[in-house]
């Protein structure tokens, strides 16, 4: 027990040295507002122990005294909220051309997806260096992704996707925890993340056989009979999809929207909610009738619709995350 | 043991056959149905004290569990039942009521000079609900329990937990409505209470305390309450305001849910401030330094607190936008703390010190809770947040500020006021010793998970065998629980000791200023003799001190 | 009850302390009155709190899915509600009677009022009932025999509304209309309490506090429903 008795977690992340410089500016900042409190204490208490004879001196007050102490704190405090504001922004903004992966989290494993179409359960192989973005949602209750090495965590939740990213720095396992208590096993729901070298992944990432993700949502796509409307002409009776994706799209009602992840999904789960402009309310929806793998499959043939090469959404001028689009409410908006 | 000098008594004790709220009526029936607020501040102490030690049962069972990386004392499941049941148990029936049922509701009358609470009827109301709420949680944790975590988050609590959701919820409605009623009747009493002088700036800060106190409760607690009405309506008629399937959002349950329970833990937090600037004021024998200052500095906490919910929600899939606002809000609220710790620790400048258990229950609570205080700054950073939330971090931080701070404040206000409501002395050595033994206790159990958080142990996980790293400081933790556990023990034991083989107190054993110290000791039922008419400030020391120039007198 | 009602810190009383009414631990009148007032207002600010939280998840789905709301408000029967909005508002009218009443010592007006507030409170919670075995007559009531099937969105021909978000509606329909008539009911039975307290000839010019406090609860209670009625019944509706 006591030859592995660690004490600061290990940084293998781009974003682990900004949180641990933050962390540490926070240590020395506190550290030292907490030591000026106690030697005033402790010395105080000493100094100013009673002593026969020697009343105590009655002081009301000091305005001025009251406005140092209440200005110089809230000048720290806000150095340190602009600080950690500027980190979240990084940590939160996934860059433009990041290589995507799928999560469905559900009661108590993390079925991973790559857009290659390698599958893992509670593993994640990654090449070191390259940008992550992971896109997640849920089966069943709140959960959380949890990499404490690249400190980075975001909730998983049921009925929309939700968005984190990272690139890792050091090739190596690491701890992956579901950090939202899930139920009977949430402790159980543990995982590990390989960092491996490019070399290495490539190997690996090709030694799977289902093809990738987004031929297995054409299959789907022809499947399920969405092809009937949704032709690749202006004659069908639902949009073409061809480009679609990470474009601004005209609703009946009026609204523009951002086509990103959680629009495909909501039209594919609710149709009617955000109808497109000019086209009947005829499509049914598939809410029962497919799998959220399923649906990540489908998310990702029509975003290959778009993309001339992989990792082409930069060319569009926007991430499908960090989208400037209002932030529409139904979690449509992937934070 | 040196202490402080002999006594010149100001006034000479009464014997104890002398008619007080003791011994006024005997009989069960006396206490079951009394009116009087005195007594129904020991029923909540009797009450509270008994889920404490339910709560604290729970801890060490979950201490115990988390010695090894396996989980191997318990399943998991019962596990999951056991750190919900633990915060249940002492969020709703211990701390919330704690100081205000117990200490706000002895003394809020006598320091006002009132003869009573507004509603001393609606007041025995509220323990019964109280006690009801009991009942239901005890009876749901004995057939059975809860497993949701205390905060009970939707779809998990709604759909997919097959425990007694409903039941606890219930228990946790009545309770609530037994604080909210308590808020009702503080506000009340010292809008219309106040005897003849005694103006809004004369008040003693507990009062300040707890008026702010009473308006988060008034204006918190039904908002859970028709949280756990939505859920309720979900789970036992189907009516799914939260389900994900039909369109409904998870995170409209937190944000309800964090609206009620920030300002809660300003509930917990306010009355213990109030507590402790009573004890600096009468052990330092001076005034609060900035008296207006640490007054509005509590009505400050009551609103900010209110502005800051989705502090708890930054990673939930709130917006970037809204993070950056409930950011900036939480240090706004970390202020009017800030100041309060300054106030205090100025007031010992040029004080006169004196050591007894109450003050050094105050300066541990100084101690603790800063550091408590410190690490709110943490968790209210963005960037960092992100880390650690949902970690054991945040589970160091409220434990420092709710355990360090409340109880720590509740424990010296029991110690401070005990002679005035027993009418006895308890034993000082002892109760030193307490205080250290607590202190230190408290820090060897809870340092080491802040530790723990930044290396990323998750919380309410019973089994860490992925990670044996974790164990170290964990054994530190348990062993500091039970060092902790002794330290609550010993208060609990002298303190009833006293009860019997006590020295009797005089009026004002500690010289201690406010009109709760110019009754007996205990207090006759109707409090005064006279209507008191007050024509002096507030920590009125120097007067006090007056006649004593040579020996400053304090207790024994 | 053993603390009650005892003599108060000295015998030179004013007059009223030998009111049968003035609580001991209030020095007069004046301040007893001031009290219970001041305890209603808090306390009708703790409902307001807890409406509110019902209001707010109202607010939230009624924006993000307001064709369907619409829809489903079109469903429940708007002349019912608009009754029932007028049959509160005729009992705070006989409330605030039942006030003046026990201010001027009018026992028989008293009396009267009070009945007719009972009265049309009772007529809300039938009406009410009604209002509920429609929904569930046509199935509209959350849970598994629901249905909200091919019901048009007002002002959009053609589209329908989505049943999911429908029943959304519902729920928070059930679940606000039904904790107000939880409220009336218990409102009903203050009432029935000052009728009986009214008819023992309690109440008098210089104490009939518990009316005044009842009325005040009557009334926040029709503030409620005031809220209540547009927001629910009449999304969208055109003439």
């Amino acid at each position: 027990m006591l030859n592995n008795f660690p004490l600061w977690p290990e940084q293998a992340s781009t974003m682990a040295a900004h949180v641990d410089a933050l962390y540490i500016f926070l240590l020395i900042v506190t550290g030292m507002m907490s030591l000026l409190v106690f030697a005033c204490l402790i010395f105080f208490a000493a100094r100013f122990r009673h002593r026969p004879g020697v009343p105590a001196e009655q002081i009301e007050g000091s305005t001025a005294l009251e406005i140092t102490w209440s200005a110089i704190p809230f000048l720290i405090f806000m150095v340190i909220f602009a600080w950690g504001a500027i980190v979240f922004f990084k940590e939160r903004t996934p860059p433009a051309d990041a290589t995507e992966v799928y999560v469905v989290a559900k009661q108590w494993m993390w079925k991973v997806e790559h857009a290659e179409g390698q599958r893992e359960i509670n593993e994640l192989h990654v090449p070191v260096g390259r940008d992550v973005k992971l896109i997640m949602t849920s089966q069943d209750v709140i959960h959380s992704f949890y990499i404490p090495a690249f400190r980075i965590k975001q909730d998983v939740l049921p009925g929309r996707y939700t968005v984190e990213w990272f690139r890792a720095t050091k090739p190596g396992v690491y701890h992956l925890f579901c950090a939202e208590y899930c139920g009977t096993q949430h402790s159980g729901m543990v995982g590990d993340i390989v960092v491996q070298e490019p070399a290495q992944y490539e190997a690996w990432i090709n030694g799977g056989s289902t093809g990738p993700l987004s031929a297995t949502g054409e299959k789907i796509f022809a499947e399920l009979g969405c092809v009937t409307c949704h032709r690749s002409d202006t004659q069908g009776r639902g949009p073409n999809l061809q480009g679609v994706f990470g474009m601004p799209v005209q609703l009946e009602d009026g609204r523009t929207v951002t086509a990103d992840e959680n629009y495909v999904r909501e039209c594919i789960l609710d149709p009617g909610a955000k109808r497109v402009k000019g086209f009947q309310p005829i499509m049914p929806t598939f809410q029962g009738l497919v799998s959220e793998e399923q649906v990540n499959a489908l998310v990702a043939y029509i975003k290959s619709l778009s993309a001339a090469k992989p990792g082409n959404a930069g060319e569009k001028n926007k991430t499908s995350a960090s989208s400037t689009a209002p932030a529409q409410p139904n979690g449509s908006q992937v934070q | 043991m040196s202490m402080s000098t002999a006594i010149p008594q100001p006034t000479i004790p009464h014997p104890v056959e002398r008619e007080n709220y003791l011994n006024k009526e005997y009989g069960v029936w006396s206490w079951l149905l009394t009116t009087d607020h005195k007594r129904i501040a020991l029923l909540y102490l009797l009450s509270i004290t008994f889920f404490f030690f339910i709560g604290g049962f729970f801890a060490l069972l979950i201490r115990l569990e988390l010695l090894t990386p396996a989980g191997d004392l318990v399943q998991a499941d019962t596990y999951n039942k056991l750190f919900t049941m633990h915060g249940m148990v002492m969020v709703f029936f211990f701390l919330i009521p704690s100081i205000p049922a117990v200490l706000g509701n002895f003394l809020v009358p006598l320091m006002i000079g009132a003869k009573d609470l507004a509603f001393p009827r609606i007041n025995l109301l509220s323990w019964y609900l109280y006690i009801i709420g009991g009942v239901m949680m005890l009876h749901c944790m004995l057939t059975g329990g809860v497993d949701t975590g205390w905060t009970f988050y939707a779809p998990f609590s709604t759909s997919f937990t097959n425990t007694k959701i409903v039941e606890a919820g219930l228990a946790i409605f009545v309770a609530g409505f037994s604080s909210i009623l308590t808020g009702l009747n503080f506000v009340v009493t010292i809008h219309r209470m106040r005897a003849p002088g005694m103006t809004w700036s004369r008040l003693p800060l507990f009062i300040w305390a707890h008026y702010a106190t009473s308006i988060i409760q008034l204006l918190g607690t039904p908002v859970i309450a028709v949280t756990i009405v939505l859920v309720a309506a979900e789970r036992a008629l189907h009516l799914g305001i939260f389900d994900p399937k039909l369109g409904g959002d998870p995170l409209l349950f937190q944000h309800l849910f964090w609206f009620y329970s920030h300002p809660a833990v300003y509930i917990m937090i306010l009355p213990a401030m109030g507590v402790v600037t009573e004890i600096i004021a009468c052990f330092s024998r001076k005034r609060i330094f900035g008296y207006s200052f640490v007054a509005f500095s509590s009505i400050a906490i009551a609103v900010f607190g209110f502005l800051v919910w989705a502090h708890h929600m930054f990673v939930a899939g709130i917006s970037i936008y809204s993070a950056l606002v409930f950011s900036f809000l939480s240090y706004a609220v970390a202020l009017p703390s800030a100041i309060k710790v300054f106030n205090w620790t100025a007031t010992l400048y040029k004080g006169s010190i004196h050591y007894d258990a109450p003050m050094l229950y105050a300066f541990g609570f100084l101690g603790l809770f800063t550091i408590g205080g410190l690490t709110g700054l943490f968790l209210s950073a963005l960037g960092i947040n992100v880390h650690v939330t949902d970690t054991y971090f945040v589970v160091a931080h409220f434990h420092y500020i709710m355990v360090g701070g409340a109880v720590m404040g509740y424990l010296g206000g029991m110690h401070f006021w005990w002679p005035k409501i027993s009418g006895r002395l308890y034993p000082e050595g002892w109760a030193r010793l307490a205080a250290l033994i607590v202190f230190i206790g408290f820090n060897l159990t809870f340092f080491p998970q802040f530790l723990l958080g930044y290396m990323g142990m998750p919380r309410r996980y019973y089994d860490y065998s992925h990670m044996p790293e974790f164990q170290v400081l964990n054994v530190l933790s348990t062993a500091g629980a039970t060092v902790l556990g002794v330290g609550y023990l010993l208060p609990m034991i002298y303190f009833l000791w006293s009860m019997r083989y006590g020295k009797p107190a005089s009026d004002n054993p500690w010289n201690a200023a406010g009109l709760e110290w110019k009754t007996a000791s205990p207090p006759p039922t109707f409090n005064f003799d006279e209507e008191p008419v007050v024509t002096w400030e507030a920590y009125n020391y120097e007067q006090l001190d007056a006649p004593h120039k040579e020996e400053v007198p304090v207790a024994r | 009850m053993p603390d009650n009602f005892a003599a108060g810190f000295s015998e030179d009383a004013h007059s009223e302390s030998h009111n049968p009414a003035l609580l001991h631990h209030f020095a007069e009148p004046q301040q007893q009155r001031d009290a219970a007032s001041l305890g209603m207002w808090v306390f009708l600010a703790t409902e307001v709190m807890f409406f509110g939280g019902l209001f707010c998840a109202y607010l939230i789905y009624r924006r993000w899915y307001f064709g369907d709301f619409a829809a489903a408000s079109k469903s429940i029967n708007m002349g019912l509600g608009a009754t029932n909005t007028a049959v509160l508002i005729c009992s705070s009218l006989t409330v605030v009677l039942a006030v003046w009443a026990a201010q001027t010592a009018r026992r028989t007006l008293l009396l009267i009022s009070l009945a007719i507030t009972m009265l049309l409170g009772l007529t809300f919670l039938g009406i009410k009932g009604i209002e509920y075995r429609e929904k569930f007559v046509e199935h509209h009531v959350p849970g598994a025999s629901f249905s909200f099937e091919n019901e048009p969105i007002p002002g959009h021909p053609g589209q329908f509304a989505n049943p999911r978000h429908a029943q959304l509606f519902f729920s928070l329909y059930f679940v606000m209309t039904g904790l107000h008539a939880l409220h009336m009911i218990i409102g009903l039975g203050i009432f029935l309490w000052l009728f009986i307290m009214a008819w023992k000839g309690r109440f008098t010019p210089e104490w009939h506090t518990p009316v005044e406090i009842g009325g005040l609860y009557w009334h926040f209670v029709d503030i409620v429903w005031i809220y209540l009625f547009p927001l629910l019944y009449l999304i969208d509706r055109h003439p």
